[in-house]
């Protein structure tokens, strides 16, 4: 979710709040869609790793029927009608809506100040002195433009064939409440489940966070929050979400989508060796780990993290560099697990094939149609 | 390597009141007064002062002045003498500057601008001799609301409470470890808190099995990153277990008793073999997040079979607010928090000095981060560091606290006077040192007593100012700011504290 | 904040919504003599625990608890003091984490991976996986036996103790990950290294740092960077390899394999340089 937001005076930035919590992801790697009935038992089986401040999910294959547009995950804080009819005359300046509808709810799930959640399919209509912008960042703008400029609406997730379901709860929920296991299949889920230390209340500081088709569920604080904060500003990312999984968001676009760097390469900026180990490497390697630690200091995500990022056809989990919090991946044919407690995957999968926690700052990556999550396994236990 | 230091005190005798009774040369663990028989004078080494003022106090004729040594070299505003005596030691050592007791620095105290409320003409103050005055205080969990089964007239309670524990004056002696502190000491504050009906806390050197069947019921026990002296029987027989998660002398770093204090005694306690260091990790290394704390809290809870509060006290720091609610929602019952005057037993300076915010303000900003949140019953609050007077402690509670931590203030009422040697060992009073022959000048008979009469004129002196505020139970006073003004503060300070300026 | 007249509160995720523990009993317990087997399946951490105690108390000497799936803190609550109360314990199959914590001299058998914390600040007792363990396995442990099949995660033996009579034995079938025997105190943790391939290096880097009492012994290799500045290697002495000898025999005990094959490796010993590694770094 992008908000842009520039304050005149550092003192008055919002405190980001920390966050902890439990993750889980699955994916079939040969690319088939299944329902969320893993993902939500998973989360449950961990549910005391949250508090029931926040629960969300991420989907992947979500919408084949319209996977050509943008799908637009819009809430209307406090069903705010006013917000919806602004935010659709802006849609329909800026795009071609080709679908729209309200997002189904099972109106015996209550929760805490659910909003009015909707559904946008939409291709980008520019105007002449737009056209040579890239669609990306087309979309991305016009999103940041909806989130910081439009009170009450808020965009949840915006890129093709992907949605993210999210809100204040336990994330079991979360699920009932939007039916997910009834209603969507995909071929990725992630799910979070949310312990904050702040203020709650409020449906946009849920996980996943995403931009595009790129999704971010995390646990853990980041320490180094400020340092990265002010580097991505210098990018034109502006953190207004107070959680320090945002930097790692913007973090994961700007290294990934707009520098198209490999996540081999951006897992070891934001966990990089230490010094001492690279002291140690061939000079090949010397030369590049010191090049990337010199360049990318600032993105070096330090204290406590799990993350899994995920986008189209790759799910990748990782952790700081000396591991502060857990995953375990585990694998059944096709199926690969990201979770924080090993447990959680033997619930929803008692025939499980595989399981190997790798070293801190070693990712897991499972990409569509290849055995790559297997790479990481040599290195694990 | 010679260190160019400065004596820090000059020590002056009276040559014509002294009479040769070499009592100041017996006290001195440093070494200070050497007598020469043979010259029938006595000789000093003043370098070695450290200003405790023991051999002051007890020289029979008075001839003994001990006094701060200041500005030797040129008067520098920047470079102040304790800056560059500092850097000569770190030059001849090579070390970390290690200090004790708490911060000095010229911080805002708060206490210091805060003033009370009282009663005149439109209600009555009350005199706390004559009428009840109430300072029973509950430190727990509290439930939302409460069933009540109500048939034919009668009311009888259906929900089962969490566990809480009553303190008779909302005082309790805070974390000090045997091992930090001595033998005598530790007794001593537990002596008193049974007593007084008050609770003293065992810091993370274990409880003494010999101690447990009279002083656990009044026991505060700590599990700490060293989980020194934790088992089972240390857990079931306490009466409040309290997870240290920080320290407000030094947040965010660990503890390290050296092995040379480790004697017998204390590794029976500990649990460790004699004369090894007792490392206490900065973190504890099963939290490294607020789910994990969440998981050690209700690890002692299970331990326990629910029957006792749990406690995590953490350091005042930056984002204190946010951090309790997340303490509150991992199931804590009790949150305490130490601020930056919060004293040790040996501190880095940098640290000590540098690390942390004064407990006013993270007081104020935690209980009312808990109340907006709808969470404040959820958890009894217990404000730490530099708790110096019934009056700040009055006014603590009016901040918000349920309890107050007082540490400092009962060593002083031991006999300390501040020396901030306290890593040394070489304690003159025998409170934070291992040595018996230091540690013998404290009889736990009477310095009991003399912290059994600082908790009574405390609370003698806080009955009279809530007698004067016109309430005689102090839950009326808990948490109720319009009964303070700031004065000489800034907007910012008045808007963090949530009190109105003086005559406003 | 939103606006509404309505705080969210407070939920209570460990204990909303648990079911008394009778109605458990009835219903997930069956008994024979004093075996009792449990049925776990779906129970929260206090509903699982609160059974054992019950089961206990009504008898139970041997239970054995099937479809465990995450349950934290098993056999911390079952605190009996006396000496002729152990217990035996069998979990089928995934214990979460902090099982056996505080542990007060009962055996616990997983048959299956464990989690983290395995035997957190343990007392005295037994722990027996067949599998696999997580972070933190042994942590702060100051007595009693910790036998993992396989591999364990960071920071294995963390802060280990011992104390009087009291030895805690770690013995892991694999290799660990970074950090093992970090602040070790005291204690015996005996890695076999089993699962390696020859000659390919134990996983763990920073091996005992600040370390300070105890000892490990390795079986196979390890690049000299591997190892914290604390620790320093040597040559088994004979009480060494009665110590391991035992140890591995026991090993073999729990889990199969040959002992004789295993003892032929190579081991070398890891210990502690001084038992004040922090004496010098302060200014008095």
């Amino acid at each position: 979710m992008l908000v842009q937001k520039y304050y005149q005076n550092e003192r008055f930035v919002p405190d980001k709040e920390m966050d902890a919590c439990g993750l889980f992801g699955v994916m079939h790697t040969g690319g088939v869609r299944f329902g969320g009935q893993m993902a939500i038992d998973a989360i449950k089986n961990m549910k005391v790793r949250g508090s029931g401040l926040g629960g969300g999910f991420a989907i992947y294959g979500l919408y084949p029927k319209y996977k050509d547009y943008y799908a637009l995950h819009i809430i209307y804080q406090n069903k705010n009608l006013a917000a919806k009819k602004v935010v659709e005359a802006f849609l329909k300046k800026h795009f071609y809506v080709i679908f729209d509808e309200e997002i189904p709810t099972n109106p015996d799930i209550r929760l805490f100040a659910p909003p009015l959640s909707w559904r946008y399919f939409v291709a980008p209509q520019k105007s002449s002195a737009e056209e040579d912008v890239p669609d990306d960042e087309y979309v991305i703008s016009k999103v940041m433009h909806l989130n910081s400029e439009i009170e009450d609406a808020y965009v949840f997730s915006s890129g093709k064939d992907v949605g993210v379901f999210k809100g204040v709860g336990f994330p079991e929920e979360i699920a009932d409440y939007f039916m997910l296991d009834k209603l969507y299949e995909g071929y990725i889920w992630t799910v979070h489940s949310r312990f904050p230390t702040n203020t709650p209340g409020w449906w946009g500081g849920a996980h996943p966070l995403s931009i595009l088709d790129w999704t971010v569920v995390h646990n853990g604080e980041i320490s180094s929050y400020g340092a990265n904060r002010r580097f991505l500003e210098m990018h034109n990312y502006y953190c207004t979400l107070h959680t320090d999984t945002e930097v790692l968001a913007y973090a994961v676009d700007l290294l990934m989508r707009r520098q198209g760097l490999p996540i081999e390469v951006v897992a070891k900026i934001f966990a990089p060796p230490m010094w001492d180990a690279i002291r140690h490497m061939n000079d090949n390697d010397k030369e590049l780990y010191t090049a990337l630690r010199m360049t990318y200091a600032p993105l070096l995500m330090n204290g406590p993290f799990t993350v899994i990022v995920a986008h189209h056809n790759e799910m990748i989990g990782l952790t700081d560099r000396i591991r502060l919090r857990p995953i375990t991946a585990g694998a059944k044919g096709e199926l690969v697990f990201l979770s924080s407690e090993e447990a959680a995957i033997h619930a929803v999968c008692p025939d499980l094939e595989l399981a190997w926690t790798p070293p801190g700052g070693e990712p897991v990556v499972v990409r569509l149609h290849t055995k790559d999550h297997l790479q990481s396994l040599n290195k694990s236990i | 390597m010679y260190d160019y230091l400065l004596p820090e005190f000059l020590v002056e005798r009276r040559e014509d009141s002294c009479i040769r009774c070499r009592v100041c040369e017996r006290q001195c663990a440093n070494n200070v007064h050497l007598y020469d028989t043979e010259l029938d004078r006595f000789f000093l080494s003043e370098k070695d002062c450290v200003g405790c003022q023991r051999c002051v106090e007890l020289c029979p004729t008075g001839a003994l002045y001990v006094h701060p040594r200041l500005a030797d070299y040129r008067p520098n505003s920047s470079w102040t003498r304790d800056k560059m005596q500092n850097l000569k030691k770190q030059a001849a050592t090579g070390g970390v500057v290690l200090t004790g007791s708490g911060n000095d620095k010229p911080y805002r105290v708060y206490w210091d601008h805060l003033l009370l409320n009282a009663s005149q003409v439109t209600n009555p103050s009350i005199d706390p001799l004559r009428e009840p005055m109430e300072m029973q205080t509950f430190l727990g969990r509290k439930p939302d609301t409460l069933k009540i089964e109500f048939s034919e007239g009668k009311a009888k309670l259906a929900s089962e409470m969490c566990p809480n524990v009553p303190v008779q004056i909302p005082l309790v002696f805070s974390a000090m470890s045997l091992g930090a502190i001595s033998y005598p000491a530790f007794k001593s504050l537990a002596m008193a808190a049974k007593e007084t009906g008050v609770l003293f806390n065992t810091g993370e050197g274990g409880l003494p099995v010999e101690m447990r069947d009279e002083y656990a019921d009044c026991a505060i026990v700590q599990c700490a990153s060293g989980r020194f002296g934790v088992d089972l029987d240390y857990l079931n027989s306490a009466r409040i277990i309290e997870i240290k998660i920080g320290q407000g002398a030094k947040p965010g770093i660990g503890g390290h008793l050296p092995g040379e204090k480790v004697s017998d005694y204390i590794a029976q306690t500990r649990m460790i073999p004699r004369g090894t260091d007792a490392l206490s990790p900065a973190p504890q290394h099963d939290i490294y997040s607020i789910e994990d704390l969440s998981m050690l809290i209700y690890a002692l809870k299970e331990a326990t079979n629910y029957t006792k509060p749990v406690s995590v006290k953490i350091a005042a720091v930056h984002n204190v607010a946010a951090i309790a609610s997340g303490i509150v929602r991992a199931g804590a019952d009790i949150v305490a928090i130490d601020g930056i005057r919060g004293g040790t037993g040996a501190a880095p300076l940098a640290t000590r000095d540098n690390v942390g915010i004064p407990l006013e303000l993270a007081l104020a900003s935690v209980d009312k981060r808990l109340r907006d949140e709808g969470i404040r019953n959820k958890c009894s609050v217990m404000a730490a560091g530099g708790i110096r007077s019934s009056a700040d402690a009055i006014k603590a509670i009016a901040l918000g606290a349920d309890g107050v931590y007082i540490g400092t203030a009962a060593l002083v009422a031991m006999g300390c006077t501040l020396c901030h040697k306290c890593y040394t060992g070489k304690c003159n009073w025998g409170i934070c040192t291992q040595n018996p022959y230091l540690t013998k000048r404290l009889n736990p008979e009477l310095t009991s007593q003399r912290l059994i009469n600082l908790l009574k004129g405390w609370s003698h002196e806080i009955q009279e100012m809530l007698g004067g505020l016109g309430v005689n139970a102090i839950e009326s006073l808990r948490g109720n700011h319009e009964h303070l003004r700031g004065v000489g503060l800034e907007e910012w300070e008045l808007n963090v504290l949530g009190v109105k300026g003086a005559g406003e | 904040m939103n606006g509404f007249n309505v705080k969210f509160g407070y939920r209570d995720n460990f204990l909303d919504n648990l079911q008394p523990v009778d109605i458990l009993y009835n219903t997930r317990v069956s008994t024979d003599g004093c075996r009792a087997t449990i049925n776990a399946l779906g129970l929260k951490h206090k509903e699982l625990n609160d059974l054992l105690r019950e089961t206990v108390q009504s008898g139970g000497k041997e239970l054995v608890i099937n479809n465990v799936f995450g349950q934290r803190y098993i056999g911390t609550r079952l605190y009996l003091p006396s000496e002729d109360n152990k217990l035996h314990i069998e979990v089928n199959k995934f214990p979460g984490n902090d099982l056996g914590a505080f542990l007060n001299g009962h055996r616990v058998i997983v048959h299956g991976n464990a989690q983290d914390g395995v035997g957190n600040t343990m007392d005295s007792g037994e722990i027996i996986v067949h599998g696999r363990a997580g972070d933190v396995t042994a942590m702060s442990m100051r007595g009693g036996k910790i036998f993992i099949r396989d591999n364990v995660g960071y920071r294995t033996a963390i802060h280990m103790k011992e104390y009087r009579d009291k030895v805690p034995v770690l013995v892991v079938g694999g290799t660990a990950q970074d950090f093992l025997g970090e602040y070790m105190a005291g204690g015996i943790v005996l890695l076999l290294g089993l699962n390696l391939q020859e000659s390919e290096p134990h996983r763990a880097n920073y091996i005992g740092t600040g370390m300070h009492g105890g000892v490990i012994y390795l079986r196979g290799c390890l690049a000299e960077h591997q190892l914290g500045k604390e620790v320093g290697v040597l040559p088994l002495d004979d009480q060494d390899k009665a110590k391991i000898d035992c140890y591995v025999r026991e090993y073999c005990n729990h889990f199969g394999g040959n002992p004789e094959e295993i003892l032929n490796g190579s081991f070398q010993k890891l210990i502690p340089v001084s038992l004040r590694p922090y004496g010098q770094i302060y200014a008095y």
